[in-house]
């Protein structure tokens, strides 16, 4: 019998590689943050191996930074749980946005994705794909930002949890992460609703950042999103000239 | 915490990873989204990255700063001066991060 031709492996689609390309901008802030949230982790008490288990396996920076202090003081197992649950909240947002993409999958390829499903894959494939519609190549596309994006954040925060607080703070490493989220905005402001909707959304999570739990990014999302269609529905459309029959 | 305890909270931690992420993506069936907020899930990342960015510029400890002498600010617009300038995020976090070490081990600030 004749054996079928496998379908070549899918690190060899282009776009795959490109997928790992367009993230290689950001990895070294995402290695900054890594390395930080390994630090924190090592100096919260928690044992080292679970620490390393919540690295490989949560691999959601703020929820982790936000349960540790909760783990190490003993909190009930709910109250870590409902943290974590709040914080990833807007990941709640993003799913809606990746089912317009990724739908078609089966299910087990779905979660599959969603499980390394991190912000910044999100920001690339959007721009990679501006128009959301199940596309073949925006599979390997996310995959290679996968193979990227996930290695930049787990080594430098398992070395984090090595290297303990040996790095002293004022190197300023975090800001490292906040100016490439800084650099990654910019790439998507390019018109006049998106920098409206980024000032609002800037104004927002400043006048709420008391709130508890990161509510105060969720805040800032709806905020922009109702700001953004406010102007979408507003703008005038632009007059079509009338033909000419003379 | 006991191991067993700490393990079962990484656990369940880690399912809530999953659960968040994949909370739309579950269903077999696609859910009913209004026509208004598919438009506006395009300003969701945007504000979402800026979420974490403006505080992080802008806030010391929970406050507004009330100084010029903040090395962060000069950091930002070296930062944001490169990206207009050359495009690349490697060199934005490079230039933005030369200079908040310059500003802060060289003039303390």
């Amino acid at each position: 019998m004749d054996v079928p031709n496998l379908p070549p492996p899918m690190w060899r689609h282009p776009e795959f590689a490109r997928g790992a390309r367009d993230m290689t901008g950001t990895a070294l802030g995402i290695a900054a943050w890594g390395l930080l949230t390994g630090i924190a982790m090592a100096k919260s008490g928690l044992a080292m191996p679970l620490a390393v288990l919540m690295s490989l396996l949560v691999f959601a920076g703020s929820a982790q930074l936000a349960a540790l202090p909760l783990l190490a003081g003993g909190a009930p197992l709910w109250v870590i749980w409902a943290t974590a649950l709040c914080v990833n909240l807007r990941f709640v947002i993003f799913s809606a946005g990746w089912r317009r993409y990724y739908a078609d999958l089966p299910r087990a390829s779905r979660l599959r994705m969603a499980y390394f499903a991190a912000d910044l894959n999100y920001v690339l494939v959007m721009k990679r794909f501006p128009k959301p519609a199940p596309l073949a190549e925006s599979v390997p596309y996310f995959w290679g930002g996968v193979a990227l994006n996930w290695p930049s954040w787990q080594l430098p925060s398992l070395l984090g949890l090595w290297v303990g607080d040996r790095i002293p703070p004022q190197w300023g490493l975090g800001f490292a992460g906040t100016l490439a989220l800084l650099g990654l905005t910019y790439s998507l402001l390019h018109d006049r609703s998106t920098w409206i909707a980024a000032v609002v959304a800037g104004a927002a999570a400043v006048a709420t950042f008391a709130l508890p739990l990161k509510l105060n990014i969720l805040v800032a999302i709806a905020a922009a999103v109702v700001v953004g269609l406010l102007i979408d529905h507003s703008t005038p459309r632009p007059v079509v000239p009338e033909e000419d029959l003379t | 915490m006991s191991l067993g305890e700490g393990v079962l909270a990484i656990l369940g931690l880690a399912f809530i990873t999953l659960f968040t992420r994949s909370f739309f993506l579950f269903p077999e069936r696609d859910l009913p989204l209004p026509a208004w907020l598919e438009q506006g899930l395009r300003y969701a990342p945007l504000a979402a990255l800026v979420a974490v960015v403006a505080p992080e510029v802008v806030l010391t400890q929970g406050r507004l700063i009330t100084t010029w002498m903040d090395a962060r600010l000069p950091a930002v617009l070296a930062a944001t001066a490169w990206f207009y300038w050359r495009r690349g995020i490697l060199g934005t976090i490079l230039a933005g991060t030369a200079v908040l070490l310059a500003f802060r081990l060289g003039l303390g600030w």
